[in-house]
This record gives structure tokens, sequence and C-alpha cells, in this order.
């Protein structure tokens, strides 16, 4: 189990795939049936953030190992313009568009692991993990 | 693809049979509120089921959904939430705020029931 899946975001319907994709994954990683779909919801927010704000993008997933820990890490990156304030894009409610403005913090929170790097002008990359209990 | 709707008497249900793209709910959006004018519906279920994430973008489409149809006249409830799902999105911080849900298609029909003999109540002499 060493593949990774790439799904390309480029509209609202590449969300369900990336979405589909992780959930397989995720089962496949042995994920229980609540943790799969925390993880597939995580996915859905980080794709969502890339068709409302960067138009175009990847959501790669693979199999992830840390000193005995297995899980699944998930990386959404985009060459959009990036996030100029990222420690407010990270507060809860903070939205500059329509969204309500839970999609990002609202994967954090899903997750065990996250980290977001952003430049603006370049684009913005999410990596998150979660482990399997 | 798109979410059959069904006339029950006063009531429209709208069962959603596979996992939805964000333009299938907008869809549903302009369908429930045109068949509300059409068949004069009191109340709608939409039954949520088969979803197996209800992210952001969906949990603000069945809340405007049943605001709209409020303004319309006709009461909503959500039914079918799945546990899993439900604990994602408490996780997420998303809240089905005045909006009804019931756990399926029969105590959501109970819950349109009961708002409804209310109302008439309220006109009675």
């Amino acid at each position: 189990m060493d593949h990774e899946i790439q799904t390309e975001i480029r509209s609202a319907v590449d969300i369900v795939t990336a979405r589909q994709h992780g959930r397989a994954l995720a089962i496949e990683l042995g994920f229980n049936g609540a943790d799969v779909t925390l993880i597939a919801a995580a996915i859905s927010e980080v794709a969502r953030n890339i068709v409302d704000h960067a138009k175009n993008g990847w959501v790669s997933m693979r199999p992830a190992n840390d000193s005995g820990k297995h899980g699944i890490a998930i990386v959404a990156r985009d060459e959009g313009p990036g996030i100029r304030d990222v420690e407010q894009a990270m507060q809860y409610g903070y939205s500059t568009r329509k969204g309500l403005g839970v999609g990002l913090p609202g994967a954090k929170w899903l997750m065990d692991e996250f980290d977001i790097v952003s430049k603006v002008g370049k684009g913005t990359t999410v990596t998150m993990k979660k482990w399997r209990r | 693809m798109q979410v059959p709707i069904l006339k029950q008497g006063d009531y429209l249900i709208a069962s959603i049979q596979s996992v939805l793209s964000d333009a299938d709910l907008l869809q549903l959006r302009d369908n429930l509120g045109e068949r509300v004018g059409k068949f004069r519906s009191k109340g709608v279920i939409i039954d949520v089921t088969v979803l197996d994430v209800i992210d952001s973008f969906a949990t603000r489409m069945l809340r405007t959904i049943a605001h709209m149809l409020k303004l319309r006249g006709a009461e909503t409830v959500i039914v079918g939430i799945q546990p899993d799902v439900a604990f994602a999105m408490v996780q997420l911080g998303l809240t089905l705020e005045g909006v009804g849900t019931a756990l399926d298609l029969e105590e959501g029909l109970i819950y349109l029931n009961s708002l409804l003999t209310k109302r008439i109540s309220h006109h009675g002499p």
C-alpha cells in the first residue's frame, strides 16, 4: 500500500471525486467508520477551498507512517493567489468570500496534524495527517 | 444526479439518492422553491440518509432551503443524518440552527403533522 492517489481539482464536481478517493483509501488503511467520515469531510473542505479561491489545484493522498503510527496523509495544493494572512484565514468564522468560514479551521479540527504554507502570488499548500487509533 | 421530489398530500418529499455535487444542491433548492408554489405544499421533508458527508457548503445549502421555504409558507424537516455524519458536522462546528430535524422519514412526517396541527389550531375559533 505504497500508492499515492492524486485528484485534480478544477470544479466543484472534483470535490466529490477527491472525497470518494479519500474514503476508499481510508477504508483500505483500516480506519473505522467515524474516522473515515471525518477524513472525507476534511478532504471536502480543503478541496472546496481550492475551488473557491484558486480555481485549480490538486489533492493527493497516501499512506503515512511515523514511529509506529499508521495513517493517512493528505496534501492539497494550488497555484492560486495565496493567502495574505494565514493566521486570520485559520480563524473560525473568517471568510473573504461566500463561505461560512469554517472550511480550513474545520479541517484542522478533524485531523491530527495540520500544516498550511501560503505565498502570495504563488499558491497554498495544506498538509494534513490522521493516525489510526 | 437530480433529486426526485414526490408529492404526498400537503407535503413534498425530496429523497436524495446518491452523493450530491454543489450543482445538484442548487438545483434541489430551485426545484423545491418552485414546487412548493405549484403544489401549495405546507411541508417538505428532505431525506439525506445516503449522504456520507455533509460539509460546510451542504449545511449552508440545507439551511438556505429551509429558510427560503419557510418564507414561502412551508415547514422543512431534514431527516436521516447518519451518526458518523452528525459527529463530523459537530467537529466542524456546523449546525442546522432554526431547521427541523428528525431521525427518519416516519419521524419527519410526525414532526410536520404536529407543527401543522398547531398552526391550524392557532387559526381556529
